[in-house]
């Protein structure tokens, strides 16, 4: 940990306490300029609110921030910006209601004497989105009406706005598809080379080793190694860093389908109007993973299937019994479970309790005459998050307080608390680390050998194609591909999934 | 494995010091600590009426009246309670509670009450809230309307209907069962108090111990998460306007037992005095937290206002902008709480 001329931020003993919690407990590193610094760590390690605290959102209780050989204390993001440093947040931070360009100069507003210059904004935001690869987002469009991947798309050209010496992005590449994250890794090159430093984050090891120059790890709110090679870095050793504890294989292992296992989910023709007929069978047991490109219209599909979006044709069945269309509630009572692809919108009831989020689909299995088990509550939701490794522990916790990858743990542990006969996930390890992943897999799995139909939607094609027996994948509202899942690879799966979208 | 173990007392141990430090701050963001600031504000009031108006005020005549005429807005207060937790409002419980009085002390009804038996007048009252109620959770729901539209027009329409039944005249009852069962007391306690008891108890208990209440705090808190964990959030939303509307049908029958009177005119401004209680006890507007509790005391808070300013001769006006003030301090202390909770 020398300094050398080159380091522009260098962060020591910064520690950070939340009501209860220590989120950050002692965190050294150096950034230098012109690299891509990878921060990894499990959920709740403290990574985003190491972000937080270096970009002025939050203020650390002890500790030193030196920026460009300087200590400094930014007292809110907008003094960072000025500084020279951007971030962008797990959780967007965008204003629904003002429009694309208004979002990218928020806080920073061009303006010759109070005056907001609106072309010259409408401009360089058509400018840096077209940089960014998604020309096709008009500067003018409410921020609230965009698709959670164009969004983040915003929120990265706003930090680009800034032209700052350090950017900070707090998983990106969570909802982005691969040619984006080949695009925004394009942007990242481009920016190191002119001697911009970049924070990144990211449970995808790949990545940081695609992209990555220097890799520090967090464990626990500390510092367990930094500035280690991030090239050479071997995976198991950072796996151990990260967790504590070995481990050797992601994916567990397939069980062969049985041939002749019934038709759990029958779906035939399924359309909403803006997707083509699908039809998808699936029988006790199976994984079906529908891979695509996010807006391709795999959730779209999902949520038609769940009675959650109105179908314009077609028919779903469960167990032989159709089902009425439209209609949630007769999907929920057929035994189907949808894992939403938005936690926060969709999944969560943030100001609630842990436990109230997990059993809120199955309070029934609860009540007594409508009165509820609190205590039973409590110990079945515990059990879940231990085996989920919810952290910190506590059921009473309100989720709001939680970090986004234990957010997700959350919704995912409702669906499998209700005994489902019929389980759809959308996204379901979004943001989850790598330790985690492994446990939920082997949930999903152990799930499926007990006779539960699944599908799991992705867009991180290594999941699907390690989960599922079969992949489906989805371009343009349309199935394009349906097979078993050990007949095909990775660059074919990507392949199909990109078909006329490369150019 | 060891880590982990002894990361966890390292950690209640770290729980202490913030609290010490901020101890007052503290104890308002804990749910009872909200309740002891209102408990606080009710005995400072208590003070201020002994002070001021010495005998007269801590006189139990005096203070049964305080509870009498809290109760009838409390148990609207109540069902306000369950609409706003569930993202709701309703501006139309004052012209309800009116509509149900005139409803239930027709001629019409007073003579099939007066051939059978009083619980007619009960039952009209409580079908007719009820009614309001569903049709406007059903507007709202199904009919998508927004709810300060659709309750601002009801408010409209059922003190409109009020009028024409009554004929804008004061109707007295004359049921003698009726009055007589609602104007005694159980050990001391009259009927009206024991009632706002039990609908405040069971209230409190519909809230927070049953999946009603749990799904009330789920559609209020993000209806689209509660539609896809397979809660039929229109259907509750229907029941929760419903459940109110039966509280303001309750509200009705022991208005006309206090005033042996149904009356178009009724239940003025209920809809103030409701919301006002609810929110400086604690249930947030927006939806999603919701206190019983708290309710009966910002009830409980203006009745005594009232009773306090009215023994020393202070206007109606004066009163008005005592109201006006505490509600305003009540929001911007929940406002503070709830940004401590959600930063
Ligand atoms: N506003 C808050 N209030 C209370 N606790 C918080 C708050 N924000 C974060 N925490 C806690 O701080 C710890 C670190 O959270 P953080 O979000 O930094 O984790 P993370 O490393 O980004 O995890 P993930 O990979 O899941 O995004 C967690 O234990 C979390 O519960
Ligand atoms: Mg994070």
């Amino acid at each position: 940990m020398t300094s050398t001329d080159a380091t522009l931020l260098s962060v020591r003993g910064v520690v950070k306490r939340f009501p209860g919690v220590t989120a950050l407990g002692g965190v050294d590193f150096d950034v230098r300029a012109g690299e891509v610094h990878c921060l990894l760590g499990q959920n709740g390690a403290g990574k985003s609110t190491l972000i937080k605290v270096l970009s002025g959102a939050h203020r650390p209780d002890e500790g030193e921030i030196r920026w460009r050989g300087e200590v400094v204390s930014f007292g809110n993001p907008t003094a960072a910006m000025r500084s020279g440093v951007a971030a962008i947040y797990q959780e967007l931070d965008l204003v629904s209601g003002l429009s694309v360009a208004d979002n990218v100069f928020l806080g920073h507003e061009l303006s010759t004497a109070g005056f907001t210059r609106r072309s010259d904004a409408r401009r360089r935001t058509r400018e840096l989105l077209k940089r960014l690869g998604h020309p096709e987002i008009s500067p003018d469009r409410d921020v609230g009406r965009l698709s959670v991947a164009h969004q983040q798309v915003v929120s990265m050209a706003r930090a680009l706005s800034l032209d700052g010496q350090l950017l900070i992005m707090d998983e990106p590449s969570a909802v982005l598809d691969p040619d984006e994250v080949r695009v925004l890794f394009g942007i990242i090159r481009e920016l190191t080379a002119q001697g911009v430093a970049v924070i990144y984050i990211s449970h995808r090891l790949a990545e940081i080793r695609e992209i990555g120059d220097r890799v520090t790890v967090l464990k626990d709110g500390r510092t367990v190694a930094t500035g280690l090679p991030a090239r050479e870095v071997k995976t198991p050793d950072l796996i151990a860093l990260m967790t504590g504890r070995v481990l050797d294989n992601v994916f567990p292992q397939r069980k062969p389908v049985d041939p002749a296992a019934p038709e759990v989910l029958r779906v035939r023709g399924l359309t909403d109007g803006d997707f083509d007929p699908v039809d998808l069978t699936v029988h006790a047991g199976e994984v079906v993973g529908l891979a695509g490109l996010v807006g391709s219209g795999r959730s779209e599909i999902l949520e038609t299937v769940y009675g959650a979006r109105k179908a314009a044709g077609g028919t779903v069945e469960v167990d032989g019994r159709k089902l009425r269309r439209g209609s949630v509630g007769a999907a929920v009572r057929a035994g189907m479970g949808l894992c939403p692809e938005e936690r926060k919108s969709q999944g969560l009831l943030l100001d609630e309790a842990v436990y109230r989020n997990i059993t809120v689909s199955s309070m029934s299995s609860f009540a007594r005459f409508g009165f509820l088990d609190d205590r039973a509550e409590r110990a079945r939701a515990t059990t879940l998050t231990e085996s989920l490794d919810v952290r910190p522990a506590g059921v009473d916790r309100v989720v709001r307080g939680l970090s986004g990858g234990n957010q997700q743990k959350v919704v995912l542990a409702r669906w499998l608390l209700r005994e489902c006969r019929v389980l759809l996930l959308d996204e379901p390890t979004r943001g989850v680390d790598v330790g985690a992943r492994s446990e939920i897999y082997e949930l999903v799995r152990a799930l499926a050998d007990s006779g539960v139909a699944v599908v799991v939607v992705s867009s991180d094609v290594e999941e699907v194609l390690g989960l599922a027996d079969r992949v489906l994948v989805v371009r343009e509202g349309r199935v394009v591909h349906d097979g078993p899942a050990d007949e095909i690879d990775e660059s074919r799966v990507l392949d199909l999934v990109m078909e006329g979208h490369a150019a | 494995m060891s880590e982990d173990t002894a990361a966890v007392p390292a950690q209640q141990t770290l729980k202490a010091p913030p609290a010490k430090e901020s101890g007052i701050k503290a104890l308002l963001g804990s749910a009872a600590g909200r309740n002891t600031g209102l408990v606080v504000a009710l005995v400072l009031l208590c003070l201020g009426g002994v002070v001021t108006a010495g005998d007269r005020f801590a006189d139990v005549d005096n203070v049964l009246t305080i509870l009498r005429l809290a109760a009838v807005i409390g148990v609207v207060s109540v069902g306000m309670t369950f609409v706003i937790t569930g993202g709701g409002i309703d501006l139309s419980v004052g012209a309800i509670v009116a509509l149900s009085s005139v409803w239930a002390t027709t001629l019409a009804t007073q003579g099939i009450a007066n051939d059978t038996h009083w619980i007619v007048i009960v039952f009209t009252a409580l079908l007719v809230g009820g009614a309001c109620g569903l049709v406007n959770g059903a507007l709202i729901a199904y009919g998508r309307v927004v709810a300060f539209i659709a309750t601002l027009a009801s408010l409209a329409a059922a003190r409109g209907l009020a009028e024409i039944i009554s004929n804008r005249k004061t109707q007295i009852v004359n049921v003698p069962g009726f009055t007589a069962f609602f104007d005694a007391s159980v050990l001391g306690v009259p009927v009206l108090v024991v009632i706002f008891a039990v609908v405040a108890a069971g209230g409190w208990v519909l809230l927070n111990r049953t999946t009603f209440g749990r799904r009330t705090f789920a559609v209020g808190g993000n209806p689209e998460a509660a539609r896809l964990a397979g809660i039929d959030v229109r259907r509750h939303t229907v029941m929760l306007y419903t459940l109110l509307g039966l509280c303001c049908g309750l509200a009705a029958v022991m208005l006309i037992a206090r005033t042996t009177t149904g009356s178009a005119t009724h239940g003025g401004l209920y809809e103030l005095d409701a919301i006002a209680a609810v929110v400086i006890g604690g249930t947030l507007l927006s939806g999603g937290r919701g206190t019983i509790a708290g309710t009966v005391f910002g009830v409980l808070i203006f009745t005594t206002l009232s009773n306090v300013f009215t023994l020393n001769n202070l206007s109606i006006s004066a009163q008005a902008v005592a109201k006006g003030a505490i509600i305003v301090v009540a929001v911007l202390l929940q406002q503070r709480l709830a940004r401590r909770s959600g930063a």
